[in-house]
């Protein structure tokens, strides 16, 4: 097995008592794209600005190749946000966006080849025609690739994205992902996507991780989970995808709790529809599911679900 | 700078003039149907004199043949003569310009300053002990009435103190010259400036502060944070630039007043500015004396809009289109 990249490890985050992130474990490969999937409020971008070191553990540790995350080459990670327009500084020109993070980490090269090699690759072409232009100059497409080459450009092994298709059109959507998909498949990298649809870890995803108030809940290969979620909340929440007719539609009771207050037991009884129907009396887990917590998921699990019924099912099965 | 854009502001700031131009004048006539009549009220003045003023001043025309009369000496700068003193308006506006300009320039550019530090100070301390007295008491001085505050300064800083003169532009009788007549002017505008300085900090710490703390939620701060700039530099690179916008259009407008004085505040400190000039004139009321002044003060403030228009489409590429 080859090295992990980023590893996560026992990783809490607080914000009084607010608990964003509750135990995560977590391992990204090189060169895969690991989708990171929950409702808002769950924490997922709690847990990716941890690992881009802009919010500091409670406790718990991220490692980037073996290495605390302080210690690390910083250009080696970088971020691209949901929305391209607020993160493009208005009164700067493309060029400048671009060239912000070479300037951060005083590269030597040259840097307008640099910066016109990478507007390349991000699909704005030729890239002469949109050095001088100001963000609001072009589209929300071209914007959200100048934000992409903005971070291609210190050519990072880890692309931590932020919803990076969720404010724009439609149609542009599946241009970005494909753009997302080749930057990994041309240059290695690893891209660690947080979303709320489904439908689009489906599209570009290697690996999925399902998060539920702050803890992952059911990880695995995106086929695999995806085809047979195991975990009563993926089964929920794939019900509703557009894309995956035929399977019933199991509507949530309820909203995410509140970090403040996280369930006791397992965090998703409240809500589970496998507790609710009386499926957890009948295989005498009942107890269990209101008052133990089920095991965090390690980093290294391929197919796992934090659930006391998929476990007693396996057991009897 | 985009050429169209300049040349339709220039236009647009002409045209405006020219508005202010025709109301000026008739704004005034219907205020006043019979100046002469007014201005010697109660005294015994025979009809004839009467009549001699009223072609002086030439208001023995009809409307029109005024209105002509009076844009075409407008234009040579030819603003008729004062109703009190009988000497050119431009005269006496121009001997009143320096006064003026040196009081509220200074406060001017001292309450921009200032102002603006502290909201900046203010917005990165949010919620601190630090941010509460900033905007507390610059709120507080810029809700009180300025010629209040400017009676309050005086009684402390002159009257019990004694420390600054009571009023005035320099020492009564002094024949200083040079650096001694500076100081002596200094001495007396100390008080005064203050005044102003402290009446319009508010004005500037509140837009400041609010504008940064808008900027501050901006992810492109996220975006160089994450890219590993350093905090400090994230503020001044990206923060401080766009934030700073709304500053910049406030001093515009504010440097616009400059000449116009400080109507309260001039005439509190007995400075012989504009602002008492255009005090003295409403009494009169001395028609082209408020004239020239309405004009002078509109031209101001149309040139500094426009340069604070042209400015701003330096500063901010979203506006030059």
């Amino acid at each position: 097995m080859t090295e992990a990249l980023v590893v996560v490890e026992d990783l809490h985050i607080h914000f009084g008592a607010a608990r964003a992130v509750d135990g995560v474990n977590l391992a990204v490969m090189p060169g895969e794209v690991l989708a990171l999937v929950g409702e808002s409020g769950s924490g997922k971008t709690t847990l990716i600005r941890a690992i881009q070191g802009l919010t500091h553990p409670t406790s718990g540790k991220v490692l980037f190749e073996g290495k605390e995350a302080d210690a690390r080459h910083l250009p080696d990670v970088q971020m691209v946000f949901q929305d391209p327009t607020g993160a493009l500084n208005p009164r700067r020109t493309v060029s400048e966006i671009v060239a912000e993070g070479l300037r951060i980490e005083k590269f030597k090269g040259n840097e307008a080849e640099a910066v016109s090699t990478a507007l390349s690759r991000a699909g704005l072409r030729p890239p002469e025609r949109f050095l001088r232009r100001f963000p609001h100059e072009i589209s929300g497409g071209q914007r959200q690739r100048v934000v992409i080459a903005g971070a291609m450009v210190t050519e990072p092994r880890l692309l931590l994205a932020d919803e990076p298709v969720a404010s724009l059109d439609a149609s542009i959507r599946g241009e970005i992902l494909g753009l997302l998909r080749n930057l990994v498949d041309t240059t290695g990298l690893a891209v660690l996507v947080v979303t709320h649809d489904l439908g689009l870890a489906w599209n570009i995803a290697d690996r999925v991780a399902v998060m539920y108030l702050g803890r992952i809940i059911e990880v695995g290969p995106t086929e695999e989970l995806l085809d047979s979620p195991k975990h009563p909340y993926t089964k929920a929440l794939l019900s509703v995808v557009p894309e995956t007719r035929g399977m019933e539609q199991q509507i949530l009771s309820g909203e995410i709790p509140d970090p403040k207050r996280i369930p006791s037991g397992c965090r998703f009884h409240p809500r589970c529809p496998v507790l609710q129907s009386g499926e957890s009396e009948r295989l005498g887990i009942a107890e269990r599911c209101r008052g133990e917590d089920p095991a965090i998921i390690s980093a290294a699990a391929t197919r796992e679900a934090a659930c006391w019924a998929v476990k007693a099912i396996a057991v009897a099965g | 700078m985009n050429a169209r854009f300049a040349i339709g502001k220039v236009a647009g700031a002409l045209i405006t003039l020219g508005f202010v131009l025709v109301f000026n004048f008739f704004l005034f006539r219907v205020v006043q149907t019979d100046p002469v009549a007014t201005l010697f009220r109660g005294r015994n003045i025979p009809q004839e004199r009467l009549d001699q003023l009223r072609a002086e001043f030439g208001l023995d025309k009809p409307l029109g043949g005024q209105f002509v009369d009076y844009l075409q000496q407008t234009a040579q700068l030819n603003l008729g003569l004062s109703y009190q003193s009988r000497q050119p308006v431009w005269n006496e506006i121009k001997s009143k310009i320096p006064a003026t300009v040196a009081l509220v320039g200074t406060s001017a550019v001292l309450s921009a300053v200032i102002g603006t530090a502290l909201g900046v100070a203010a917005a990165w301390r949010r919620g601190t002990k630090t941010d509460y007295s900033i905007t507390t008491s610059t709120m507080l001085f810029y809700s009180m009435p300025d010629f209040w505050l400017g009676m309050l300064l005086l009684v402390g800083g002159a009257i019990i103190t004694g420390i600054f003169p009571v009023g005035g532009i320099i020492d009564a009788g002094s024949s200083r010259a040079g650096i001694g007549r500076l100081l002596d002017q200094a001495h007396h505008i100390a008080l005064p400036a203050l005044t102003l300085t402290l009446a319009y900090l508010g004005e500037y710490a509140i837009v400041a502060r609010s504008s940064l703390l808008e900027t501050m939620k901006e992810d492109y701060l996220v975006v160089a944070r994450a890219k590993g700039l350093r905090d400090i530099k994230v503020r001044n690179r990206h923060a401080l630039p766009n934030a700073l916008l709304p500053v910049v259009t406030l001093s515009a407008i504010n440097f616009g007043f400059v000449l116009s004085g400080a109507i309260a505040v001039e005439t509190v400190f007995s400075w012989s500015g504009l602002g008492k000039a255009t005090s003295d004139a409403i009494r009169g009321p001395d028609l082209p004396m408020l004239q020239g002044l309405f004009l002078l003060f509109s031209a101001a403030v149309i040139l500094f809009n426009l340069i604070a228009d042209l400015v701003y489409g330096r500063l901010d590429p979203r506006v030059r289109t």
